[in-house]
């Protein structure tokens, strides 16, 4: 019995911090799935027309043909958009954003990548996001809207013009899809990396804590 | 916490709901909560068992459904594709079909005819010449393909609406459908409301020359508002229809509304 009056103490005196709120969670893994089927099948639209001059390995594309990849993606682009709507209004509203990737200081983020780069960037509070966190978060969503923006003014070049027009026009704005995307990959390496490096940052997107 | 409203005072409604969907039987539940959920098509995604070929390709063929609406909802018919200057024109444009240039359909303009069926007054069909004498406009727009890239083309021939009224058509129809010369019997659906589009075309010429054989001779539908593969080339015949009587493209895959 008096073991779990001890066990009753410890939790009542250090309870675990939420490091993330479950709506983060939910979004954050509904956002990766809808990210890898996005990114699988776009390169298999890509390679029915390459920009470059280069294609990606069949076994990394969905869909089996520029068909199925098609629908693919226009099915998850909902997933995405929804998901990434939600994120967003959720994300102002609660004004998590402000708190946790503002402010920016090139002076910080100069720091803090010295200090990751030189392994004394500490990772004590969680809750906490670094200056390189939250320069990549934040230019992440960045990115996530352009490529978005960029994906509709696609899908529409007639009925969202002004979509286009904002990337300059269809070809453009194609290129700037496919840059996101390279950004978007380029993220995703690092996020996991790191994620691996951090376990418990890992544990913390999925239980909360 | 949170304020709760109470439908019944002192009764949580949220909680009220979770008890009626433990009582109900486990098809109704699963009709209630999908239906609660008016995406549900959608989120059925995340539970998908991709392994599962079958369910996931009629999952997608259902979402691609569900696009058709959604872009046939956004379409402004008064939204016209953007027109460009001679100098923007792609030079050489490019040739493009499922076949070589050698296998494109080789039509003789003289023993052609345009035929027009269906939901029409007037069934006559058309001779190149015939046509030839309706009146026409030039447009410079930049043609689309499904596979991403594009190309800007010069264009010249009749609007079709103007054709559509020419011949009695019952533009309160669906569809019109095009059949084309292709050995394997190419053929496209286009939506009434893209067909009575001001841009699109009964396409003769292209870059003010007589259309020739790699884009579509005698005759092709330009739709600047749809993508290229519902731009038919080589038409032989025109149906105004409420059926839809499906695609080449359409029938493997291609989303049908396909606008731009």
């Amino acid at each position: 019995m008096s073991s779990l009056t001890v066990t009753d103490e410890q939790v009542s005196a250090t309870p675990a911090k939420m490091i993330q709120p479950a709506w983060v969670r939910v979004m954050h893994w509904i956002n990766a799935l809808a990210m890898i089927l996005m990114i699988l099948s776009g390169w298999q639209i890509y390679n029915a027309s390459p920009l470059f001059g280069f294609s990606f390995p069949r076994e990394y594309t969905l869909g089996g043909w520029l068909g199925g990849g098609l629908l693919w993606h226009f099915a998850a682009m909902w997933l995405l958009m929804i998901n990434g709507l939600a994120y967003l209004v959720t994300g102002i509203a609660t004004g998590r954003f402000r708190k946790k990737l503002l402010p920016i200081t090139p002076s910080g983020v100069l720091h803090d990548v010295r200090a990751a780069l030189t392994f004394k960037l500490g990772h004590d509070d969680l809750t906490v996001y670094n200056y390189v966190q939250r320069l990549l978060y934040a230019g992440i969503i960045v990115v996530g809207v352009l490529i978005v923006l960029s994906g509709l003014g696609m899908w529409k070049p007639v009925q969202l013009y002004y979509l286009v027009m904002l990337f300059g026009d269809y070809p453009t704005a194609r290129y700037v899809h496919f840059f996101c995307m390279a950004a978007i990959c380029a993220f995703l390496v690092i996020h996991v990396l790191l994620a691996l490096l951090v376990p418990k940052s890992l544990r913390a997107m999925i239980i909360g804590r | 916490m949170a304020k709760r409203s109470f439908l019944i005072p002192g009764v949580d409604k949220r909680l009220l709901i979770k008890d009626a969907i433990k009582t109900m039987p486990d098809f109704t539940r699963r009709r209630f909560i999908a239906g609660g959920a008016s995406l549900g098509a959608l989120t059925l995604l995340t539970g998908c068992d991709v392994v599962d070929s079958s369910s996931a390709d009629t999952l997608l063929a259902q979402v691609s459904k569900f696009n058709d609406a959604v872009q046939a909802f956004i379409f402004n018919p008064d939204a016209l594709a953007p027109t460009f200057p001679e100098s923007a024109i792609t030079k050489p444009f490019p040739f493009n079909a499922y076949y070589d240039l050698d296998d494109a359909p080789d039509v003789d303009g003289k023993d052609w005819k345009l035929e027009v069926r269906g939901l029409v007054d007037n069934k006559k069909s058309w001779t190149l010449d015939e046509l030839y004498k309706l009146p026409q406009v030039t447009q410079i727009t930049r043609h689309i393909c499904v596979e991403g890239w594009s190309a800007i083309g010069s264009w010249t021939g009749t609007p079709l609406r103007d054709f559509l009224k020419l011949i009695g058509a019952d533009t309160r129809a669906k569809y019109v459908w095009f059949q084309c010369a292709d050995k394997d019997g190419y053929n496209s659906p286009l939506d009434m409301r893209s067909a009575l589009h001001p841009q699109t075309q009964m396409t003769f010429k292209y870059a003010n020359e007589i259309l020739p054989r790699a884009y579509g001779f005698p005759m092709k539908i330009r739709v600047p508002t749809k993508l290229g593969f519902k731009n038919p080339k080589y038409v032989v015949s025109m149906e105004v229809t409420n059926d839809y009587k499906g695609g080449y493209w359409e029938d493997q895959g291609y989303n049908s509304f396909s606008g731009s």
